[in-house]
């Protein structure tokens, strides 16, 4: 199976607003095989929910979504009709959201939640989606799950409710997860083990998953690709091996700078950081997006930014060849 | 769920007899009700034979509790005024205000519900604007007024309803209106706002992620978490409708219980209004207790409280 599970190509979300367009998401280009994690990294606002929730067809009708390609197994997620994706959703391809404390629906106990995401795709009796629902729940890592079913969301804790949303996007064995953050409003040490879960999750159900976040660290620990995005665009992407030992791109170095290695960081010494906001993504954006930021920043790179091949999948988008220092 | 139930239970029985008390207290202090029943050119020795014959010269306490003790079984005494038992008299009037309260709540929630909802799916479009501008409208037009254009177009144009009384159940169509739609603007705006804020929240995009349609989305999703407020605001309604509802039932000359409360206290009748006023309050807070249930029901977290 060479085909990938996931194939997009020039995806673009335009939201309008008062002032004119804003270009949240400006063409990028993205696949994913069965069985691979792919992490897309990037600061707030860099586009990276929206391209998500743009692949489950969850953005709302005031948002313009345009792709050349968003294939999900072969088949054309744009030009689906609502009730073929709503058939999609939840079976085929699941989603996990960042806010675990506000995502499930305080009215309904958990059982009748996590039902629902069967029942909605097979016809199965209500106890047959219990047992399911118990089966995952407890491979979720929550005990007493017979108990927990007949709990309510407020009577469970932020880790275990995103297990739950977790055991929810598992309940029709999907194959492909997306994943929005989720460990960001985690406790650090609940974050690794819902991290931990997710992974032993994709590869024992040979899953292809992809995972947003922010944290350069949660990608190391689990990405096979990694897409950095920056302003709407993807600067720069290939394996996790490749971005990490080779970062290509200055905004992708500057990331990389912030997050402290140990034995190589001297205590004491400060961090890295990125001077400067991302720049506004209202009208017409063009050349490199990051070059009001950039220490490395030429009078070409307000002109058209050619994308740079590294060898293998390793790609960036930068006007320099090779880069003469280290950024910031 | 039983725990909570009891709880609101035992508490609402110690606001009835809260209320009972405080009522029967206020309306002996305002006034010597022997010297208002004899009348202006009463003697003393009259006004003594009147106190002797209803009992005022007991102790109050003494009086409040033969009088709730009888209550208790259905004995409000004999009206005044009427000569009649109270329980018969209130029971006649009692059944016209419930049908009108019951069909008007009925009114304003099925056509303020459906409106807010509506209006809360496309906010501004122009469905948005119409709901705005009837529940405005509705706010703003008094009952009195709005109960007379209706019998002027209705009754005396076209002929269609009975201006008055409450014989048949045509003649309760123009009151159920006029007194639903007094209530109806405050129970939209709620919706729709409840709606709106429901509609963003995290757990309707989990439902649309999960494959729900857009159907389950808003009904078993959204408007379960929307309707809370809304709920205990239509039990308020409810109980103001069955005691102030005295202005829609003069227009249209519908005896019930609220104008039988506005005329007997226009004549000192007291056996009468202490029933009114206690039954009034028992309806209020046995709805506000129906509507603890039902939101509870509704939103599991309410339950702890």
């Amino acid at each position: 199976m060479n085909d990938p599970i996931l194939n997009v190509k020039n995806l673009t979300v335009d939201i309008p607003v008062s002032g004119g367009t804003l270009h949240a998401v400006r063409g990028i280009d993205f696949e994913l095989n069965r069985g691979e994690t792919l992490c897309i990294v990037g600061e707030s606002g860099s586009g990276k929910s929206l391209t998500s929730l743009a692949v489950m067809g969850l953005l709302g009708k005031r948002l313009q979504v345009r792709a050349d390609k968003m294939e999900f197994e072969g088949r054309d997620l744009g030009s689906m009709p609502q009730r073929q994706m709503q058939a999609l959703r939840g079976d085929r391809m699941a989603m996990i959201f960042q806010e675990p404390m506000t995502s499930l629906n305080p009215a309904y106990t958990i059982g009748d939640q996590l039902c629902e995401a069967l029942r909605l795709h097979r016809k199965v009796s209500k106890a047959e989606a219990m047992a399911r629902a118990a089966d995952l729940l407890g491979k979720v890592g929550i005990t007493a799950a017979e108990s927990r079913l007949r709990q309510f969301p407020h009577q469970l804790s932020g880790g275990l409710r995103q297990r739950v949303m977790i055991a929810m996007s598992l309940m029709c064995e999907p194959d492909l997860i997306i994943a929005d953050e989720p460990t960001t409003a985690l406790d650090v040490t609940i974050q690794a083990q819902i991290l931990r879960l997710l992974a032993d999750l994709k590869r024992e159900m040979n899953m292809a998953l992809i995972l947003v976040t922010h944290d350069l660290g949660v990608v190391a620990r689990i990405a096979d690709k990694v897409a950095v995005m920056y302003a709407g665009e993807i600067v720069e992407s290939g394996s996790a091996k490749e971005i990490f030992d080779a970062p290509s791109h200055p905004y992708t170095r500057g990331l990389l700078n912030c997050i402290p290695v140990p034995g190589k960081t001297k205590p004491g010494e400060p961090l890295g950081s990125i001077p400067g906001i991302v720049p506004s993504l209202i009208g017409d954006v063009s050349g490199c997006a990051f070059r009001s930021r950039c220490n490395q920043a030429i009078e070409a790179c307000a002109s058209t930014v050619p994308e740079r091949s590294a060898g293998g999948e390793h790609k960036y988008r930068c006007i320099h060849t090779q880069l003469t220092s280290e950024v910031a | 769920m039983l725990a909570f139930a009891l709880k609101r239970l035992g508490l609402a029985v110690l606001v009835t007899f809260t209320v009972s008390a405080i009522s029967f207290s206020l309306l002996h202090l305002s006034g010597d009700p022997a010297t208002a029943i004899a009348g202006e050119n009463a003697t003393e020795a009259d006004i003594a034979a009147i106190n002797e014959q209803y009992g005022f010269d007991r102790p109050f306490a003494e009086q409040y509790a033969e009088w709730l003790w009888n209550a208790v079984q259905g004995d409000f005494g004999q009206s005044y005024y009427f000569k009649l038992p109270v329980a018969e008299l209130i029971a006649d009037r009692l059944s016209v205000t419930m049908t009108l309260g019951v069909c008007a709540i009925s009114f304003a929630l099925l056509t303020a519900v459906p409106l807010g909802v509506l209006a809360a799916i496309r906010p501004n479009s122009l469905i948005d604007r119409i709901a705005l501008f009837i529940s405005v409208a509705g706010q703003a037009m008094p009952s009195f007024w709005f109960g007379l254009i209706m019998i002027v177009v209705f009754s005396i144009k076209f002929r269609l309803l009975p201006p008055s009384g409450s014989e048949t159940w045509r003649h309760f169509i123009m009151p159920t209106i006029v007194l639903g739609y007094y209530a109806m603007p405050a129970i939209m705006r709620l919706t729709r706002a409840g709606m709106l804020e429901v509609l963003n929240a995290d757990y309707v995009r989990t439902a649309r992620a999960k494959g729900a349609g857009a159907g389950r989305v808003l009904f078993k999703h959204a408007l379960r978490n929307a309707i809370v407020p809304v709920v205990s605001l239509s039990a308020v309604q409810m109980g103001f409708m069955l005691g102030g509802s005295i202005v829609v039932e003069s227009i249209f000359a519908l005896h019930g219980a609220g104008y039988l409360a506005w005329e007997s206290i226009g004549r000192h009748d007291l056996p009468t209004v202490q029933a009114l006023i206690l039954i009034f309050s028992c309806f209020y807070i046995l709805f506000t207790l129906l509507s603890d249930l039902a939101n509870a029901w509704l939103d599991p977290r309410i339950r702890v409280g």
